[in-house]
């Protein structure tokens, strides 16, 4: 009976093709076209608004986002040959400026920004990038989901393993800590504003008040050296509820004859999460790990409504700036070019992730 | 039977209602300003006049949301859907125009005698656009906290000097009363950056491009003057005299109110909540002089014709009759901007003779300048507004003046220098 019922649904093509038809349009009109289109601008100087004819230009649009070069530079010296020492006993060096703009000695550094730096004996070791935004949202995309990703799946796995208990209310808590998920990222980030205000806002009062008042106000969002930071903790409290519901749909897989087994052999309970509640949820765990990694990508939103990329490019993303110079700056080819960087360090870290948590 | 017959009949009158309408061309008309009903009231009558007038053509009115308009014009424009007239921002049209977007309008002659400048929207000396109003920004401040510190009130003549300008805000910070001396209005991070804080740029000499040729940034936006000014904008935040980036939108609308603020940036569609609430206890003064005169921007929302429209004849028609000073007082008294021309600011309530808000006109005669009239300006723009929050939050001036340089010659190449195409 089996398999001549396969048959006939495998002979029947026509009806599966027109059943997934629209969605096969859809995907091709609204993800694989433009995706195309993206990977074809990005070779162009396409511009949003132009009377120009768009051109094809290479890979000068990668060029100028990836260009890098370094700069040694050497200390001033006095007259006499000794070192330029100031009062605070740091050596002196010339401008970057002096070297990157219009110096025909340096042409090759023209137009680049210093990045970072180390001493090196007397010299000053600069490393330069053409497109120093670029380079900022790159480093600071890699840190957030760096960050994001096991903070935000640890955090959702205790959340589930707290809620998989059999007691009253305890659907209250399931929703409670479900409910950031269900609100618009949009909201939750003008709430999160408010929250963060450097002036009154909640959490600095909450500080005052837990340290009797000896907290300083700090501007959560107006410092580069917390901005980050802040976006961080909130997009873990928006976005841990979804993958909290993932590892409780894992967590109920695994069948409860395990778990009175590993009681009758008189397991404590850290030998049974080691042993009996983990590999149970491998498969959970490496799909978690692959959509929160990807999710942590693509941050646009909050960044948008928060804090525009500043303060001091601390919280520019690849997204955001996709977005940023595709519209705002109307460089179509720009932003796609990012979206085409974007796409293959994704793409790179998912295999990646997928080699290391292979089926051994 | 009866139902059909009365259904025949109901199409009948349709047809024929609908075919007397065809008699009159339809012009669409897309405006920004969508949620606004006073806007709306306005607008409908001047077409309602328009379309009762004449027999020719018939503005039918489409509005958008002041937030979605741009991007509903561009996308409009790549899929060959422009309306007749279109509503564009002053400082945008050169874009537009360039583009090809929007054609040059048909006016008689004379019909723009006696407008503010910031009311004409000029490109490659051809008229584009004309706006009914203009607007305009002034240096709020209160009489007693004056002169309880003993500060002078400048004049159009004699405006404070930037020396002057920065002991007041240092008195006024020493006083130790108030959270902030000046509210420049950080919290506003869209095109209120070059619109408020170009101004003080251009008065100590410097530009967002080199206005001789619109070819390069260099020089201009990083030179000496350009410099002393970053300096001086860095000098704002280290002392702090102004809230920075991070200032909470509802600091700005209130805080000059609440007292928090002893002076504040402002426009002049916040002038009547202020007179409000502080009553002739409220000065609107001239910006300071930075060395080149005290400046402020000009050009708010215009009208123009759009490059596909049929007919661009009827467009232009309508747009000269909304120009009517009793058309352009309506607007002022019912949103409160500055109207085009003396005649129209004659008939309103607050920019008559007299009337409260009449500083405002003088204030954007005498000091408005436009911003940089080139297509590139919307670029422009953003770096302008990313090397000040920059350098407000502490970035180098000389090297955040660089790379907005760097990034503004870059697109003017990447745009073969903006030139027309042919």
């Amino acid at each position: 009976m089996r398999p001549s019922q396969t048959k006939s649904l495998q002979s029947n093509t026509l009806a599966g093709w027109l059943m997934s038809g629209p969605a096969l349009v859809l995907i091709t009109l609204f993800l694989i076209v433009p995706f195309l289109l993206a990977f074809w601008f990005s070779f162009t100087n396409q511009r949003l608004i132009s009377p120009n004819p768009t051109q094809f230009v290479g890979t000068s649009n990668f060029e100028q986002l990836l260009g890098m070069g370094t700069l040694v530079l050497e200390p001033e010296t006095a007259a006499d040959g000794s070192l330029l020492v100031s009062e605070s006993g740091e050596l002196s060096y010339p401008r970057v400026r002096d070297f990157t703009r219009n110096n025909p000695d340096f042409q090759h550094l023209n137009g680049m920004r210093e990045w970072f730096g180390w001493d090196w004996g007397n010299s000053r070791v600069l490393v330069l990038a053409r497109d120093l935004v670029f380079m900022k949202a790159l480093t600071n995309t890699l840190f957030f989901v760096a960050v994001v990703a096991p903070l935000q799946s640890l955090i959702a796995l205790l959340l589930a393993l707290m809620i998989n208990q059999k007691l009253r209310g305890i659907n209250i808590f399931r929703t409670v800590y479900f409910m950031p998920v269900v609100v618009s990222i949009v909201v939750v980030s003008l709430l999160w504003r408010f929250i963060y205000d450097g002036r009154s806002g909640l959490l600095n009062n909450l500080l005052q008040f837990l340290s009797f008042g000896h907290f300083q106000p700090v501007d959560w969002l107006g410092n580069p050296d917390t901005a980050m930071w802040a976006i961080i903790v909130m997009s873990i409290w928006q976005a841990v509820g979804f993958h909290m519901v993932i590892w409780l749909a894992g967590l109920q897989n695994i069948p409860l004859t395990l778990y009175e087994a590993a009681d009758i052999e008189g397991a404590s309970s850290w030998q049974k999460f080691r042993f009996v509640t983990w590999p149970g949820l491998r498969n959970t765990a490496v799909l978690i790990l692959v959509v929160i990694t990807m999710q942590a990508f693509a941050l646009f939103s909050q960044i948008d409504v928060m804090t525009n990329g500043g303060p001091l490019d601390s919280t520019q993303t690849l997204v955001f700036q996709a977005v940023q110079r595709g519209y705002g700056q109307q460089n179509i080819a720009g932003g796609s070019a990012i979206s085409v960087l974007l796409f293959l360090i994704v793409l790179t870290i998912s295999m990646v992730q997928r080699y290391l948590t292979r089926e051994r | 039977m009866t139902s059909l017959r009365i259904l025949a009949a109901s199409l009948a009158i349709t047809t024929a209602m609908s075919t007397a309408a065809m008699a009159q061309t339809e012009l669409s008309f897309w405006y920004h300003g969508a949620g606004n009903p006073v806007e709306r009231e306005i607008l409908v009558g001047i077409i309602d006049d328009f379309n009762a007038s004449q027999a020719d053509w018939k503005v039918v009115l489409q509005e958008f949301p002041q937030a979605a308009y741009n991007d509903s014009v561009v996308a409009a424009a790549v899929a060959g859907n422009l309306p007749d007239i279109i509503d564009v921002d002053g400082p945008v049209m050169p874009n537009w125009a360039w583009a090809g977007y929007m054609q040059p309008l048909q006016l008689s002659e004379g019909a723009l005698d006696g407008f503010l400048p910031g009311a004409i929207g000029e490109y490659n000396d051809k008229v584009y656009s004309v706006g009914l109003w203009d607007a305009a920004i002034a240096m709020y401040a209160r009489k007693s906290t004056l002169e309880k510190f003993d500060i002078r009130v400048p004049t159009l003549e004699e405006p404070w000097t930037r020396e002057e300008f920065d002991e007041i805000l240092a008195t006024l910070k020493a006083s130790g009363e108030f959270e902030y001396p000046l509210n420049l209005g950080m919290a506003d991070q869209g095109e209120w950056y070059p619109y408020a804080f170009g101004p003080f740029l251009w008065s100590f000499g410097g530009d967002m491009v080199d206005r001789t040729t619109y070819e390069t940034a260099e020089g201009a936006l990083n030179g000496d003057a350009a410099i002393a000014f970053g300096e001086w904008w860095q000098s704002l935040f280290t002392n702090e005299y102004v809230p920075g980036t991070s200032q909470d939108m509802a600091d700005h609308e209130t805080g000059f109110i609440d007292g928090d603020y002893a002076l504040q940036w402002n426009g002049n569609w916040v002038a009547v909540n202020t007179l409000n609430a502080l009553g002739d206890d409220v000065l609107f003064l001239p910006a300071p002089d930075f060395g080149n005169g005290p400046k402020i921007g000009g050009a708010s929302w215009q009208f123009g014709v759009s490059a596909t429209s049929a007919n661009p004849d009827g467009a232009s028609a309508f747009i000269e009759f909304a120009l009517k000073p009793e058309y352009l007082a309506a607007f002022s008294d019912a949103i409160g901007l500055v109207p085009a021309t003396a005649e129209a600011a004659a008939l309103t309530k607050n920019y008559a003779p007299g009337g409260a808000l009449e500083v405002f006109y003088g204030l954007s005669e005498a000091q408005a300048m436009l911003r940089p009239v080139t297509p590139g300006y919307v670029f422009e723009a953003l770096e302008f507004r990313k090397a000040l929050s920059d350098i407000a939050n502490g970035a180098d001036v000389v090297d955040a003046l660089d790379a907005a340089t760097d990034a503004i010659n870059a697109d003017i190449a990447r745009n073969n220098n903006y030139a027309v195409a042919n």
